[in-house]
């Protein structure tokens, strides 16, 4: 048996690691895939514990996340290639000029 | 009709308008839709009139996870006003800027009913279904106009930073659901009250907090506003100022009060600290603006400040006039950037500074009537503005948070200064150019009226619906 | 046996997510993001979640990545990334600011929850099988029936939207 604590801290792992994805990276695709990896994170943390509570429930919650990072999927995509289209170039810094 | 349905009337008169124009929009005429922005509202208001109807009444739906009490239905009414003024200001706005097309308005619908599933959910994950369905809604529309890249830019920037906090979030819902075994506020409730205080809570809590940050806008996490609230169509501005900030401040607040009332003293300190950053950034920066949007996006961050004031001190008194404000606040930014969006100069919209110079010798109306929603932002008497102030930092007061109340009337004299710098422009400066607007159409002025009616409405006789409000927190609070 | 299984899978997944992070081409980092997607599926297999398990490489690794993989190929001709970074200083912040979260976050898992041995509410103990289809599906259309539906609007707005976005004009 493997303790469930393992699992949260590989979960913590990822979730950091997806963190700071988002906040290194500047193509937007990659920064979105970091955010993906969060998500995934927190997904295995919620079925960890479930698993420890010996209660389905949280496998639930996991489906009912998938599907919100499907439809955000769908969505940032098309937001992503609307902006391609108008401009050749993609990347977070140069979108607009963060100014104050 | 089946009374366990009852406590989901608003949602399904919502949900129910956004499939009827889901379907009239197959039908023709197809290169017009401004019927559709008709059957939106009519919809809209109905579900703002059902809701006033409910009003008293309470029951819970589907084990619990969704509930009716006046909390839920006080912020259904800010919800309805806010997105009935939006789509008022909508059609004409569409239409001359070529994006007239009927997915705006379903889309605005179904945010309108994420939002007003958030005011009513009890249970952490309809929270985090309905935070996505109200801002999935809005990424799409903060890009609604093709071919523009400002447009397009805002849209992937909220949408990015929009979802880096749903990452946050979740994960906080998952550390929560570690530490107490369920995701329905009451139940978490319970734990909190009988456990110790678990600090894996209190993260889940912190991660929460974060989440909703991004959503209310606070600092640290508002470096997305100023561009999103600049490039986005300024009617869907006007709802993302006004709807999805009353709807994210319903679910923190029945999160924090009903649910994390144990934690209180951990939870206050760190709003103390959030609010007074909040108001001072949003201010300071909002001076050095010279694009009207971006100055309005800095203030509506600085108004969030204010906000958390009330969250901060509590009780009744405070919550209550958070949701006060809340209406205010609905009222006099639609306002504001309903004038904004009605002005035009060559083929653009009129959003800098210069633009507004002299405009009271061309618009007077139009001019007086942007005064009045900046005035009613500055908190002067009579408008509502001021009457929601007081209650706000009233309620600081009476609950020790002198310094803080303080801080908030020093913010609110700097802010006065580039509200006022504004009023300058248009009423002592001369006309520059020839920025010259279509007359306002009747939708337009209708939503300008009702705005205008609102500031004085609750500026003269706030206290009616102050203690409508504190009635609303009631149910939070037992 | 399951503990060296976990290990590897463990080591597996830190590794691809870090890839993702480090390597500069977005379809390499696609690539290691499906690794680690499939990585966490095999832990929800060893955490008797066979549902979930099967659900994340059907819509995880199957139809998302499919659609990232898609995006990086029409979108983005050869690397990225080249040139001065105009935010450099403030980028290096978030690698101090990750050490913390993450150092947060582990304390608080090994300090409390599981020394603390009970939830609160402690749910039935489940039948066997508990992750099976059966299960998760008696859960979802009836004590979460309601988000279930909530996430079918969900959808709905998700399809509205797309479809504002690509639409060409009509005419």
């Amino acid at each position: 048996m493997v303790p469930e604590s393992y699992y949260t801290a590989l979960s913590a792992i990822l979730f950091t690691i997806g963190v700071v994805g988002v906040l290194v990276r500047r193509n937007p695709l990659v920064i979105f895939m970091s955010i993906e990896l969060m998500l995934n994170a927190a997904n295995l943390a919620l079925v960890a514990f479930g698993h420890r509570f010996g209660a389905a429930d949280a496998q639930v919650l996991a489906f009912f996340v998938m599907t919100v990072a499907a439809a955000e999927v769908a969505v940032g995509l098309a937001i992503i290639v609307t902006i391609f289209r108008l401009r050749r170039r993609l990347s977070v810094d140069e979108l607009s000029i963060m100014r104050w | 009709m089946d009374a366990a349905l009852i406590p989901l009337l608003p949602l399904l008169v919502v949900g129910g308008t956004a499939l009827l124009v889901i379907v009239l929009d197959l039908l023709p005429p197809r290169d017009r839709k401004g019927h559709l922005g008709v059957v939106a509202l009519a919809g809209v208001v109905m579900a703002l009139l059902v809701s006033l109807g409910l009003w008293g009444r309470e029951g819970r739906a589907f084990r619990g996870m969704v509930v009716l009490d006046n909390f839920a239905l006080f912020l259904d009414v800010v919800i309805c006003y806010a997105a009935a003024l939006v789509l008022l200001l909508s059609t004409d706005y569409l239409r001359r800027n070529d994006g007239e097309r009927g997915e705006y308005y379903i889309l605005v619908l179904l945010s309108t009913l994420g939002m007003v599933l958030m005011a009513a959910a009890a249970d952490l994950i309809v929270i985090f279904l309905a935070l996505e369905l109200m801002s999935l809604s809005l990424y799409v529309l903060a890009g609604f106009f093709r071919g523009r890249l400002a447009a397009a830019e805002a849209s992937m920037k909220y949408f990015l930073l929009g979802a880096f906090a749903t990452g946050f979030f979740i994960y906080g819902i998952a550390l929560i659901y570690g530490a107490t075994g369920s995701t329905a506020l009451d139940r978490i409730a319970a734990a909190t009250r009988a456990g110790t205080r678990d600090p894996l809570l209190l993260v889940g809590l912190g991660l929460l907090l974060v989440g909703f940050g991004f959503k209310i806008s606070s600092v640290p996490f508002h470096m997305w506003v100023p561009d999103v609230y600049e490039g986005a169509p300024t009617s869907v501005t006007a709802f993302i100022a006004t709807g999805s900030k009353a709807a994210g401040f319903a679910a923190l607040l029945r999160v924090l009060l009903s649910t994390f009332k144990v934690s209180q003293p951990d939870w206050t300190v760190l709003l103390w600290v959030v609010a007074v950053l909040t108001m001072t950034v949003g201010n300071v920066v909002a001076i050095a603006q010279s694009n009207l949007k971006r100055m309005l996006a800095y203030s509506s961050v600085a108004h969030v400040g204010y906000m958390l004031i009330g969250v901060v001190a509590g009780g009744a008194l405070g919550a209550g006039s958070v949701l006060f404000y809340l209406l205010v606040y609905t009222f006099t930014t639609a306002g504001a950037f309903g004038v904004i969006l009605l002005l035009e100069r060559g083929r653009r919209e009129a959003v800098d500074l210069d633009d507004y110079a002299g405009l009271a010798g061309r618009h007077p109306v139009l001019a007086l009537t942007l005064a009045l929603f900046l005035l009613s932002l500055i908190g002067m008497p009579p408008t509502a503005g001021f009457a929601g102030k007081f209650y706000l930092f009233g309620a600081a007061v009476r609950s020790g948070y002198i310094w803080l109340a303080v801080i908030a009337v020093l913010n609110s004299a700097v802010a006065a200064y580039y509200y006022l710098r504004v009023v300058v422009y248009m009423y002592m400066r001369d006309t520059e150019g020839l920025p010259t607007g279509p007359a306002p159409s009747f939708a337009g002025r209708l939503a300008l009226a009702i705005a205008l009616w609102g500031i004085f409405q609750l500026g003269l006789l706030p206290a009616p619906v102050l203690d409508l409000a504190q009635a609303a927190v009631a149910p939070l609070l037992r | 046996m399951n503990l060296v299984v976990f290990f590897v899978v463990a080591v597996v997944a830190v590794a691809s997510a870090l890839a993702l992070v480090l390597r500069r081409n977005p379809i390499h980092g696609a690539l290691f993001l499906v690794v680690n997607l499939g990585c966490v599926a095999v832990l929800y297999l060893l955490l008797s979640a066979e549902f979930l398990a099967l659900a994340q490489v059907i819509i995880y690794a199957g139809a998302i990545m499919v659609l990232f993989v898609f995006a990086i190929m029409v979108l983005i001709p050869g690397k990225e990334e080249t040139g001065p970074d105009p935010l450099r200083p403030q980028r290096l912040l978030a690698l101090p600011l990750g050490a913390v979260l993450l150092l947060e976050i582990a304390l608080i898992l090994k300090s409390s929850v599981f020394q603390a041995a009970q939830p609160v509410a402690p749910p039935p103990a489940l039948p066997a099988g508990a992750g099976g289809i059966e299960t998760v599906g008696r859960l979802l259309l009836r004590d979460y029936l309601f988000p279930f539906e909530v996430t079918s609007v969900l959808l709905l707005a998700a399809l509205v939207g797309v479809l504002a976005l690509a639409k060409r004009k009509a005419g």
